[in-house]
């Protein structure tokens, strides 16, 4: 769809980086179709889908029925069938109806027939807190997928990374989960790219480099990251990481970072407990051991149900507790 | 005001062959040629010998676990005898293995399955059919999803697929009869209701008098046979093929049929069922009243079936041949198929055959360096 006056000057939300990816997409690959609840004429909850059907008609952007298990389930055999199905998950909340779906059935495909029946779908799920949703609209589930070998799972944070990341899930041979930080779908337009052009799953960004501390994060946490690294005093260089693929993750990055830099703190907005931290941390002790100045530290949600939106940003990780912990940290 | 009715249903039964073997000539009339009905009466005992067999191997150690088909050879092998081979596509559960068979899938690819080898699930290319699906009721849904596909590619194929009584609890069930009515895809629902959830009567499972009418709330149709009846099964999966292939709608199946076995090999139907309910139910075996049916056509005879037991026999052994005759995979093939592209990590677990990091990274850890532990 052409990009309108606004988004040729200012540039583009997360939102419209993902509905251009999804309709250049579509327009390039006729096995490529939407589905999910509300993704037709309403464009989605978050607009995301806005105009697909209008300009692909509603066999390629279809509105299903309230059943999330039945969108996974049927975008299963649509994928097995040769289709590349994007089903939708209106929010990551409602991923536990799919679970079941996905993990043991999406994922395992590819590993129970040795390869003779693939899963190429791409699962979007608006994904995180912030934004003053209501009950199970605010999770942060991504460890959980990333517990369950045979997907992929990645989180992008920014309009540009998410064009480019959601290219490469659905041309992905394989099943991947594609987080949408909801909080960062309108917060900021940046300039991305017209043409089509893929960023490669699996691979962290350096967002800024430093000497003295690592953060690694992904998703809506990279800006409260960025906000706290304005904040740090002068004398404070920190090497800021966007993890951007949680499965797999870039190991190597992250080492190379910390042996560079020998401390870390890893910043998510998920539970602390057996989380995409508690793996970060492992890998970091297990690669950089003799190089570590201090232990690395996690600055995460608690490890309590999301509150709802009066506490929210309390639950949240914000610059004043990631600032912190990153001074803890370098005093260690 | 007058009270009116928003809407009425019922359900039919059919029947057209009956335990005694009797058929009813009208009800048959353009379903099964005598070749066909003794090709089926063939492969049922085929696979009863071969359904025997993997029992023994089991209990020999030889197999780890499997799930006794004895008893509903008439719905698979009528059902399958139903679905166009190479155009259509089965999804199955576990108890219609003759109906894959039959569509071109090896058997041993089944004893390689239960013998605790993902091997068996390679299902070789050109066959359509999916891997028997061992959480109850998941399947639907995918079978659902290829019916979807081939009606958005105008392609005239259709899927059946297979579930047993207690598979209708599941959401799944309803989820996937949901979606295939809405969006009208070329699916025809085939429950197996061999009246036993491992040890859950089907009294137990549902309210309704029926499996078949679960399917009105779809807007499907719904339709009861016998299971045991190789002619009944065979015309309501044509009619209901044809009726979902020419875009007019859903049909749920109930096979009426039983369970003769035990769950599986893991289980003793003898803690929760009578002997008397069984024995009553082995009269009505499909293997019977085909032959019955056979012998008074003329079509079967003594001969014929000692010819076709020592056929079985050999069949079965030369799956069983076949079947341990396989190498124990590689341990890399736990990791070879997991991505189409390994992972770095997987990678190193592979070639290592380790998790911890001191084998996976000797470089940085410094046992690369000899001694510098101690030193």
């Amino acid at each position: 769809m052409p990009r309108t006056p606004q988004m040729i000057e200012k540039g583009l939300t997360l939102v419209d980086a993902i509905n251009e990816a999804l309709s250049q997409e579509m327009e390039r690959d006729a096995r490529v179709i939407c589905l999910g609840e509300d993704v037709g004429l309403n464009g989605g909850v978050f607009r995301v889908t806005e105009g697909l059907q209008r300009r692909f008609g509603p066999d390629r952007c279809i509105d299903t029925p309230l059943s999330e298990s039945g969108i996974m389930g049927t975008s299963i055999g649509l994928a097995m069938a040769g289709m590349r199905p994007i089903p939708e998950i209106q929010f990551e909340g409602f991923l536990g109806p799919a679970h079941d779906q996905l993990v043991n059935h999406a994922a395992r495909f590819r590993n129970r027939t040795r390869g003779a029946i693939t899963i190429p779908l791409t699962v979007r799920v608006p994904w995180g807190g912030g934004i003053h949703a209501p009950e199970f609209h605010s999770d942060s589930p991504e460890a959980i997928y990333t517990h369950s070998p045979g997907m992929k799972v990645v989180c992008p944070s920014t309009p540009s990374d998410a064009k480019g990341l959601l290219l490469a899930a659905i041309r992905d041979p394989d099943p991947v989960i594609f987080f949408e930080p909801k909080r960062v779908y309108r917060s900021f337009r940046e300039r991305v790219p017209e043409e089509d052009y893929t960023i490669p799953i699996g691979k962290a960004k350096l967002l800024t480099e430093g000497t003295d501390l690592t953060v690694v994060t992904w998703g809506a946490s990279v800006f409260q990251c960025l906000e706290t690294l304005d904040s740090l005093p002068d004398d404070q260089s920190v090497e800021l990481i966007d993890l951007r693929t949680i499965n797999p993750f870039d190991a190597d990055a992250v080492a190379a970072s910390v042996e560079k830099t020998g401390r870390c703190v890893v910043v998510q907005e998920a539970p602390k407990t057996c989380s995409m931290a508690s793996e970060l941390s492992a890998t970091i002790q297990e690669r950089c051991f003799l190089h570590l100045l201090a232990p690395v530290q996690r600055v995460c949600g608690f490890d309590t149900i999301m509150p709802y939106a009066k506490l929210e940003l309390e639950y949240l990780p914000d610059p004043k507790r990631i600032a912190e912990a990153i001074g803890h940290t370098l005093a260690y | 005001m007058p009270v009116r009715t928003a809407f009425a249903a019922q359900i039919e039964h059919l029947q057209i062959l009956d335990e005694h073997g009797k058929l009813d000539e009208r009800l048959a009339q353009g379903t099964l040629t005598d070749e066909q009905v003794v090709f089926a009466y063939e492969r049922m005992i085929d696979y009863r010998k071969l359904d025997e067999i993997a029992f023994t191997l089991q209990r020999s150690g030889r197999m780890y676990t499997y799930p006794q088909n004895k008893g509903q050879e008439a719905a698979a092998l009528g059902s399958g005898l139903a679905m166009r081979k190479g155009v259509d596509f089965l999804v199955p559960c576990y108890r219609e293995n003759a109906a894959l068979f039959l569509h071109g899938l090896p058997p041993e690819c089944i004893f390689l399955h239960w013998m605790g080898d993902e091997r068996g699930n390679a299902i070789p290319s050109g066959v359509n059919v999916t891997p028997i699906a061992i959480p109850i009721g998941t399947q639907m849904l995918h079978a659902v999803g290829l019916a979807w596909a081939y009606k958005l590619r105008k392609e005239d194929r259709c899927v059946i697929t297979y579930f047993g009584d207690g598979a209708t609890s599941e959401g799944d069930f309803h989820e996937a009869m949901n979606f295939a009515t809405t969006f009208n895809v070329p699916c025809v629902f085939f429950c197996q209701n061999n009246q036993w959830a491992i040890s859950v009567p089907r009294e137990q499972q549902t309210a309704s008098e029926t499996v078949a009418q679960k399917a009105i709330a779809y807007g499907a149709r719904g339709i009861q046979v016998d299971g045991n009846d190789l002619f009944a099964v065979y015309k309501a999966t044509t009619e209901a093929r044809d009726r979902a292939r020419a875009g007019g709608g859903i049909t749920l199946i109930e096979a009426i049929t039983y369970r003769l076995g035990d769950h599986t090999t893991a289980d003793d139907a003898r803690r929760y069922r009578d002997t008397a309910e069984v024995e009553s139910w082995a009269a009505k075996d499909p293997m019977i009243r085909t032959r019955k049916y056979l012998e008074s056509k003329g079509l079967w005879d003594e001969q014929k079936q000692a010819a076709a037991e020592e056929h079985g026999k050999a069949f079965a052994q030369d799956i069983v041949r076949k079947s341990e005759g396989i190498a124990k995979p590689e341990v890399r093939e736990m990791f070879d198929h997991l991505y189409a592209e390994i992972p770095d990590e997987l990678r190193r677990q592979r070639d290592t055959l380790r998790t911890h990091s001191l084998g996976l990274y000797p470089e940085q850890s410094g046992l690369a360096v000899s001694g510098r532990r101690g030193s």
